[in-house]
This record gives C-alpha cells, structure tokens and sequence, in this order.
C-alpha cells in the first residue's frame, strides 16, 4: 500500500515536471510572436508618417516615403486575385462536385500536396523561364502576378473544397430535383453557401503572396523605379522586396526607413490575417444560429 | 427549334465540364510545367558542364576562371541549417502541439491558434531582417565570434517559421487520437500525462512524423531569411558556427547578376531542380505518412 501511494506521487511529480515543461515551451512559442510584433511596433512606429505614407522614395530611397511601394504591392497583389481566384475555385469545384474516385483525382489531390510544398524560390525560377522569358511578359506585374497566383493556388484550393464540402448535399439533391442542372446547382445554392470559406481563403492566400519576396525577385520587382508602373508589363516597387534592398543593398540606408517599411509591410500581411478570422467567426456564429 | 435547344443545353453542359476539368488538373499542369522548365533552362549547363564535377564538385565559384559549379557547399549548407532548424524545432513544435491538443484549456486553445496563425503569416524577409539586427549580435557576442551571420543564426529563424507547419499539422494528428483510447488508459490507472506520453503519442506518431517532414520541407525551401542571415559565404564547412550558403540563398543572390542564357544563368536553374526534387521527395514522404494516419 505504502509502495503504491509513493509510485503514484512519482508518477504525479513527473506529470507536473512536464506539464510545466510544455506550458514553459509554449510560452517561447508566444514570446517570439508577441516579441517579434512588438519590436517591430516600438521600432517602426515613429518611423510612420503621414509622409512617409504618401511621398515616392527618392535621394536613392534614403528620402521620401514609400507610397509608389505599397501600390506596387498592392497592384501586385490586386493581379494575383484576378488570376488565382476563378482557377482556384473552378478547380476546387471540380475536385468536389465532378471528380470520381479514380486515379486521376488521386493524382490531382497528390499534385496539389507537394504544389503547396514546392519552394518560393522555385517558383521564381518557373515565373523566370516561363512568363517573363518564355511567354515574353518580361520582369513586369502580369509576370509576377502570374507567378504569385501560382504559389498561393494549393491555398485557394484547398480552403475552397473544404467549404464545399461542409456545403449539405440535401441542398444539392433539392436544387436538381427542381430540374436545375448540375452547373445551375453549384453556382446558384452551393456556392452562396461556400461563400465565407472561400473568402477566408483567398484573403489568407492574398496575404502570403503579399509577403513574399522570392517569387518576385526575378520576376516583376523593381530595385529603384519611384514611379507608379505604366502598364501591366512594367515592372514594379514591392514593400518585401524593398525592404531587402534598403537592409542589404543600399549602404547606410537610414533606420526609420527600414524598420517603417518592415512595420507597414506587416501590418498588411496581418490585417489580412485578421479580416480572414473575422470571417470566419461571423460565418461560424452564423452557422450555428 | 424545339430539337435544337435540348441540344445547345448538352453542348453547354459538356463545354462547361471540359474548363471545370482543365481548372481540375491544373495543379497537375503546373508541376510538369515548373518540372519542364527547370529541365529546359538547365539544359545548355548539363550539356556543357560535367555531371560529376556538378554533384560531387567541392567548390562553387561561378566567375572565377575556370569557373566551377560543385553543388556541395550549398548542399551542406542547406542540410547544416535545415537540420539545425529542425532539431530545435521538433521539440518546441511537438511539445506546443500537446499543450494545445492536451492539456490547455479551451480558453486559451483559442488564444494560441490566432497566435500560431500571426506567426504563419510574418513575411520572410521581415524574420530576416530581425535576424540580421537582433540575434546575429547575440550570437557573435556569445560565441565570440568575428561575425553573427551563420548557419546557427538561420536555424533558430527557420526553426521558428517551420512551427506553425508542425504545430498545426501534429495537433490535428493529438486530435484524431479517439477519446476511447484516453479513457481506457486512465481507466487503468495511468495518469494524465503516462496517457499523453505512451498512448496518445504513439497514437498520433504517423502525423507527427508527416508534421516533422513538412517542416523540413518548408525549411530546405526558406528563402530569404537564409539570403540574410546566414552570411552567404559558399564554402564547403561543417560547423553551425561559420557562415554558410544555401541552394536557395544561391538561386535569389546570383540571379540578378548573371547573363540571361549563359552556363552560370543555367547553372542557376539547374540546382533549382535539384532543391525541386528535394522537396518534391520529402512532400511526397510526408504525404503517406498523412494518409497512414488517417487511417
């Protein structure tokens, strides 16, 4: 009995031994983020002016703000959308309301697992030899557009089947009992349906293709070029890519420009991060009403 | 008239089906596309350049004369950061992965995701950038060093950006673990944490193991915080505490400067589908351990 009582404090100890170890791990895991955020804030904060917001870089980007540098990112990330999104979701469509159960779907679901696994820089590589030499689009925002649609098409993808498929199938035998076509269905009861997932997708793919620098670095950044592209096969200022060049690049580039530019760059990134989680909520809540 | 419609209705549905099913397989396109392209651009350097002297070559020095492309030092630098990365992941990734899927309350379960969830979406190239002015400093005046920029400074950055992959991918493996097992396990005495460690675990060791891979993968791939943090020296070293460079930190950093169409323009593209069938390998391990622990 005496044995018993004192294996079960041992075991007991140990318990707490652990639960403190991985409660003390996790919170290094929040440490770094909040860390990370924080610094960021405190460093770059003063660094935004109402300026520094709307005035081209200039004096070889160690003057001026970087306004032409958001809009780059943003025309950027405005001819992702436009590219990634149809495909994304016509071919989530077809995964889940077309594709049998054979080896081609096998293949398919295979292809989009190790697509979302291939490398950015890659992925710069194939924007590289296909759009801007191939297809003759040149270093430009359609070639960069293009090559980002293609990294974040996994995400769209995937989050637009998963919204597919919590859609009810009674909706859908409903809809085709009432003499709509498969096509008239899916657009017209499954999609609205599907909506705030698919959403939730593409905003946080919009948000990673908004963050990334390889993709773009050979394909459509500009190192300097102050102006606002005048076409879609000019090339373009983009905030991740900037950020490289003034940390890297350019010989004592003045501090509140790098850690400005890093601050905005994030702030981006994470209002998409959160405009993702509000809609999911909203649709969850909803769901359960 | 009446024939006809019926009929422009079944050429509508079929044309319909043929752009869904094109859209379908686009992802399958894609992967032969990049896989083509990379075989195409790397052609003129395997023409040219012995295969031997590329895989087994000691030196990278593009503009030297003769130049050289041996692909070790990158290879070594990319398995020196990424294993490091790695192995200060795993235990920070799985151990947060129980927490959540364990023993945190609910109330902060939901506090951690939209946590793992910022960290995901930092960008790169801000991580580097903390990188080079944060840690570098620390880790040349602990290790005493003449510069903070090594392999060792990369892995604790990567480390951190393959945890949102590890934490996510092994807390949904901890989940899918059935209550069952947990009940009979403290039904017969265990406790909590001797249920977690000998039967969850083992349980969910499939999907950690996948978890684990797909870190590696997004590691070996990491771009540019290796550009910036790990000092880019290409020589062939084996200590965590010299500078390294990678394949991918190679690729961004020499791209710019070369002559589109020449050896060291396709020498480029050719250790591209080398970190190509890299992580291709390693996604596709992972895959089957994600498809063995679903069962």
């Amino acid at each position: 009995m005496n044995n018993f009582t004192a294996t079960n404090k041992k075991n007991n100890l140990i318990q707490k031994v652990f639960y403190f170890l991985f409660l003390f791990i996790t919170l290094i895991v929040i440490l770094f983020v909040f860390g990370i955020v924080i610094y960021l804030i405190v460093k770059g904060g003063s660094a935004i002016t109402w300026e520094f917001l709307t005035k081209k870089p200039s004096g070889g980007m160690k003057e001026g703000g970087i306004s032409t540098v958001i809009i780059g990112t943003l025309y950027l990330m405005l001819g992702t959308l436009i590219f990634s999104l149809p495909v994304g979701i016509i071919s989530a469509i077809y995964l889940n309301e077309y594709a049998r159960k054979n080896r081609l779907t096998k293949m398919i679901r295979l292809s989009i697992v190790n697509m979302a696994g291939v490398p950015s820089v890659v992925f710069g590589l194939f924007g590289l030899g296909f759009f801007v030499m191939f297809l003759n689009f040149g270093r430009s925002v359609l070639a960069g557009s293009l090559t980002l649609s293609l990294l974040i098409l996994p995400i769209i993808i995937t989050s637009t089947e998963e919204a597919l498929k919590s859609v009810p199938d009674t909706l859908r035998h409903a809809s085709l009992a009432l003499g709509a076509t498969r096509w008239q269905t899916i657009i017209k009861v499954v999609l609205p349906q599907a909506m705030p997932g698919i959403i939730t997708g593409a905003v946080l793919g919009l948000g990673r293709a908004a963050g990334e620098t390889a993709p773009i670095l050979f394909t459509a950044a500009a190192f300097f070029q102050p102006n606002l592209p005048k076409s879609v096969f000019s090339q373009v200022m983009a905030l991740p890519y900037h950020l490289y060049v003034l940390v890297t690049q350019v010989a004592d580039a003045p501090d509140d420009k790098k850690w400005g530019t890093a601050l905005v760059l994030l702030l981006i990134v994470l209002a998409f991060a959160v405009i993702a989680a509000i809609i999911r909520t909203r649709a969850r809540l909803r769901k359960r009403e | 008239m009446s024939r006809l419609l019926p009929r422009f209705k079944k050429f509508k549905q079929f044309l319909i089906y043929r752009t869904v099913f094109l859209s379908g397989i686009i992802s399958v396109i894609v992967l032969g596309l990049i896989l083509a392209f990379l075989l195409y651009n790397s052609f003129k350097f395997f023409a040219n350049y012995p295969v031997f002297e590329f895989l087994a070559g000691t030196r990278w020095a593009p503009t030297s004369d003769p130049e050289k492309f041996g692909i070790l030092p990158l290879l070594a630098g990319s398995a020196l950061v990424s294993f490091g990365a790695i192995i200060i992941a795993i235990p920070l990734g799985i151990g947060t992965a129980l927490y959540i899927g364990e023993l945190a309350p609910k109330i902060v379960r939901e506090i951690l995701k939209p946590v793992i969830e910022i960290l995901a979406s930092i960008p790169s190239v801000v991580i580097g950038f903390i990188g080079m002015t944060l840690l570098s400093g620390y880790i040349k005046k602990i290790f005493d060093l003449s510069t903070g920029l090594t392999a060792l400074t990369g892995s604790i950055m990567l480390a951190f950006m393959s945890l949102p992959t590890i934490i996510s991918i092994s807390e949904d493996a901890i989940n899918a673990v059935p209550n069952s097992y947990r009940f009979a396990s403290t039904a017969l005495g265990a406790t909590k944490w001797q249920t977690s460690y000998k039967i969850v675990m083992p349980a969910a060791s499939s999907g950690i193991l996948a978890a684990t891979m797909l870190g590696l993968g997004r590691v070996i791939g990491e771009t540019m915080t290796v550009l910036m943090v790990t000092g880019n020296s290409p020589r062939l070293v084996f200590s965590m505490l010299q500078p390294v460079r990678t394949i991918t930190g190679t690729i961004a950093a020499e791209m710019g400067e070369t002559v589109q169409g020449g050896l060291h323009y396709s020498s480029l593209f050719a250790i591209g589908l080398i970190l190509f069938l890299i992580t291709f390998l390693i996604n596709f391990i992972a895959d089957r351990f994600v498809n063995r622990a679903r069962g």
